[in-house]
C-alpha cells in the first residue's frame, strides 16, 4: 500500500461526475489504472466512453470529482498524456503533410520562434515507421485512405513521447493493415512501460487485446480482468439486449 | 492595356494603385488562407462590414469636429479591431450566439456609418469609395499606413505560422500540447481585421471577402501544404488586383468590380476544370 503511494497511479479518477446541461454524461465514477496496463474502455453508444477520456485529458470540466495523472492534477499534467481522438474529427481537406500532422505531437517541446530540432524530426520518423507511414509522409492527409488517416494521428500521439496514451476508438471501421499496425503499436508501447487506455466496441476481442476493462454506463459497471467484466448478465444488463455477440464471445470474432 | 501600361509609367496614382494591390495581396495570401481553413469566412465579412461605422465617424470627425489627424483609415482599424475583439469573445464563450451577433455587428456597424457620413459634407463620393472602393485615390499617406499594416499582419502571421497551423487544424490537440488556442484565435481575428481594411482599399468593403477567399480558394486546389497555399494565392491575388486595374483602365469601369470579376471568373474556371479532369489528376 505504502510502495503505490510513492509510485503514483498512471491515472486516478476519484468520484467523477460530468454533465452536459441537466444531463449527466458521467455519474460518480471513480478508477484506478496503475501504470504498465493496457485498459480497454467499453460501454454502448452514448455511455460516457469519450466523455471519460475527455475528462482525462482536462478537456471538459468535472461537476465533481478529481482526476489525477501520475499524481499530478489533470489540468497541469497536459504534456504527459498523449491523445488519438476518435476519427473524422478534423478537416480532410486541410492542406498540411502527414509529415506535417505527427510534427504538431512535438509543439510544447518547441518554443514559438524556433523551427523543429533534429531531436523533433526523429522523433516523427520513428512515430511514422512505427505505424508503417514513413513512405506517405509527403502526402496530403486528404489522400489517404480511413486506416491511413488513423495512423497518422498514432504517429502524432506517438510522437509526442508521453507515457500515458488515450485512444478513443482507433479500431473503428479501418482495414485489417491497420488493425495490425494499431496493434502492434499497443503491444510496442506496452512493453515501453507506457499505459494505455483505449475505448473499444468490439466485445469479441476486447479481452485479448487488454489486460483490464472498464466498463460503463454513465456509472461505472465494472472494473477488472476481462473474463470478470465479460460477464453475459452484467453485460445484457448494460447493453439492454442490444448485442448480438453474446453467445460467441468466447469463439470466433464478431462480424462488424 | 498598351494605354494603361504606358500611363502606368507616367502617373504615380497608377503606380500608387498597383502599390496598393501588392500589400493587399501579401496580406491576403497570410492571412486569407488561415481564414479559408478555419473556415471564419463569415466572420471576416462582419469584421468588413462593420468597418464602415468606424470610417463613418472618423470622417465626422475629421471634417465636422475639426479633428484633423483622424482619418477613416485610422476609424477603419479601430473598427476592425473592436469587432474582432467582440466577435472573438462572444464565440469562445458562447457558441450559439455567434451568427447573431456577426450579423448584428455586421448591420449596426453600416448603419453607423450611414448615418455619420450623411453629415458630412461630400456625402455622395465618400460612402461610394468606402462601399465599392477607392484605389486609384489612394495618397501617399495612405500608402505609408498601408505599408504599416502589413508588416505587423505578414509579421504575426508567419512569426506564429507554426501555431496558428495547429490551431486551425485541432485546436482540441493543439490546447493537449499547451498552446494557448483562445489567445491564438483573438489574434488571428484581429489580423484578419487589419487584411480586411488593407483589402477595402482595393476593392471597397462590400467586396473584401471575395478577394479574401477566391485567390485563396483556387491556391488551395494546388496545394498540399499551407505554406504553398500561402505564396500561390498571394501571386494569383496580386493578378487579380493588377489585371483589374489594367481592364477598367481603358473603359473606364469601377476597378472593384473588375477585379472581383476577374477573381470570380477565375474560381469558376478553376472549379469547370476540376471537375472535367479525373479526381487526383491535378494538383502535386
Ligand atoms: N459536447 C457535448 N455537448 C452536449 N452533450 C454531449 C457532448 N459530448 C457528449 N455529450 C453527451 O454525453 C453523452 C455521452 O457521450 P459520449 O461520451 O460521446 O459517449 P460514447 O463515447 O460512449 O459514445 C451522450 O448522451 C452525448 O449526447
Ligand atoms: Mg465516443
Amino acid at each position: 500500500m505504502a510502495a503505490e503511494r510513492v509510485n503514483h497511479p498512471a491515472i486516478d479518477v476519484e468520484n467523477l461526475t460530468v454533465s452536459f446541461g441537466s444531463k449527466p454524461a458521467l455519474l460518480d465514477v471513480s478508477i484506478t489504472i496503475e501504470a504498465g496496463l493496457a485498459v480497454g474502455v467499453i460501454g454502448p453508444n452514448g455511455a460516457g466512453k469519450s466523455t471519460l477520456i475527455k475528462a482525462i485529458l482536462g478537456f471538459v470540466k468535472p461537476d465533481f470529482g478529481k482526476v489525477r495523472i501520475l499524481g499530478i492534477p489533470a489540468d497541469q499534467a497536459r504534456g504527459l498524456v498523449a491523445y488519438v481522438p476518435q476519427r473524422g474529427a478534423v478537416d480532410w481537406d486541410y492542406p498540411i503533410t502527414v509529415e506535417e500532422v505527427a510534427m504538431m505531437g512535438r509543439y510544447g517541446h518547441i518554443p514559438w520562434w524556433k523551427d523543429p530540432g533534429l531531436e523533433d524530426k526523429e522523433q516523427v520518423q520513428n512515430a511514422l515507421k512505427m505505424v508503417r507511414m514513413s513512405e506517405f509522409r509527403h502526402r496530403q492527409i486528404g489522400r489517404l485512405s480511413g486506416g491511413q488517416q488513423q495512423r497518422v494521428f498514432m504517429a502524432r500521439a506517438l510522437a509526442q513521447g508521453a507515457d500515458v496514451l488515450l485512444l478513443d476508438e482507433p479500431f473503428a471501421g479501418v482495414d485489417a493493415a491497420t488493425e495490425r499496425a494499431i496493434l502492434d503499436v499497443l503491444d510496442r508501447a506496452k512493453r515501453a512501460g507506457r499505459t494505455l487506455v483505449v475505448v473499444h466496441h468490439d466485445l469479441a476481442t476486447a479481452a485479448e487485446y487488454f489486460d483490464f476493462l472498464i466498463l460503463i454506463k454513465q456509472r461505472l459497471f465494472a472494473y477488472g480482468r476481462p473474463e470478470l467484466v465479460l460477464n453475459p448478465e452484467l453485460l445484457s444488463e448494460v447493453y439492454e439486449g442490444r448485442l448480438r455477440v453474446f453467445a460467441d464471445l468466447s469463439g470466433a470474432r464478431a462480424s462488424r | 492595356m498598351c494605354a494603361f501600361l504606358i500611363d502606368l509609367q507616367q502617373h504615380l496614382f497608377l503606380q500608387y494603385a498597383l502599390l496598393t494591390g501588392a500589400l493587399a495581396s501579401v496580406a491576403c495570401g497570410v492571412i486569407g488562407a488561415f481564414v479559408l481553413v478555419k473556415r471564419i469566412t463569415y466572420i471576416a465579412g462582419g469584421i468588413a462590414h462593420s468597418v464602415l461605422g468606424g470610417m463613418g465617424l472618423a470622417l465626422f470627425l475629421q471634417k465636422n469636429g475639426h479633428w484633423e489627424a483622424v482619418t477613416p483609415l485610422h476609424g477603419a482599424v479601430a473598427a476592425a479591431i473592436l469587432s474582432a475583439l467582440i466577435i472573438g469573445v462572444v464565440s469562445l464563450r458562447a457558441k450559439q450566439r455567434e451568427d447573431t451577433v456577426i450579423g448584428a455587428l455586421w448591420a449596426v456597424g453600416m448603419a453607423v456609418g450611414v448615418l455619420f457620413i450623411s453629415r458630412t459634407p461630400g456625402y455622395n463620393t465618400d460612402l461610394m469609395s468606402y462601399l465599392f472602393g477607392n484605389i486609384l485615390m489612394v495618397s501617399t499617406r495612405e500608402l505609408w499606413f498601408l505599408v504599416g499594416l502589413d508588416v505587423v499582419v505578414v509579421a504575426a502571421g508567419l512569426a506564429f505560422y507554426n501555431q496558428f497551423v495547429a490551431v486551425c487544424f485541432d485546436g482540441e490537440f493543439a490546447a493537449l500540447r499547451g498552446l494557448k488556442v483562445d489567445f491564438f484565435y483573438l489574434l488571428l481575428l484581429c489580423l484578419t481585421a487589419l487584411t480586411t481594411v488593407v483589402l477595402a482599399m482595393v476593392v471597397g468593403l462590400v467586396m473584401v471577402i471575395a478577394l479574401l477567399t477566391l485567390p485563396t480558394a483556387i491556391a488551395e486546389f494546388f496545394s498540399k501544404t499551407l505554406a504553398r497555399m500561402m505564396v500561390l494565392s498571394c501571386v494569383l491575388c496580386f493578378g487579380f488586383t493588377s489585371a483589374g486595374l489594367a481592364v477598367s483602365y481603358g473603359p473606364d469601369l469601377p476597378v472593384g468590380a473588375t477585379t472581383i470579376l476577374i477573381a470570380g471568373a477565375a474560381y469558376l474556371t478553376m472549379i469547370v476544370v476540376k471537375r472535367l479532369a479525373l479526381p487526383g489528376s491535378i494538383g502535386p
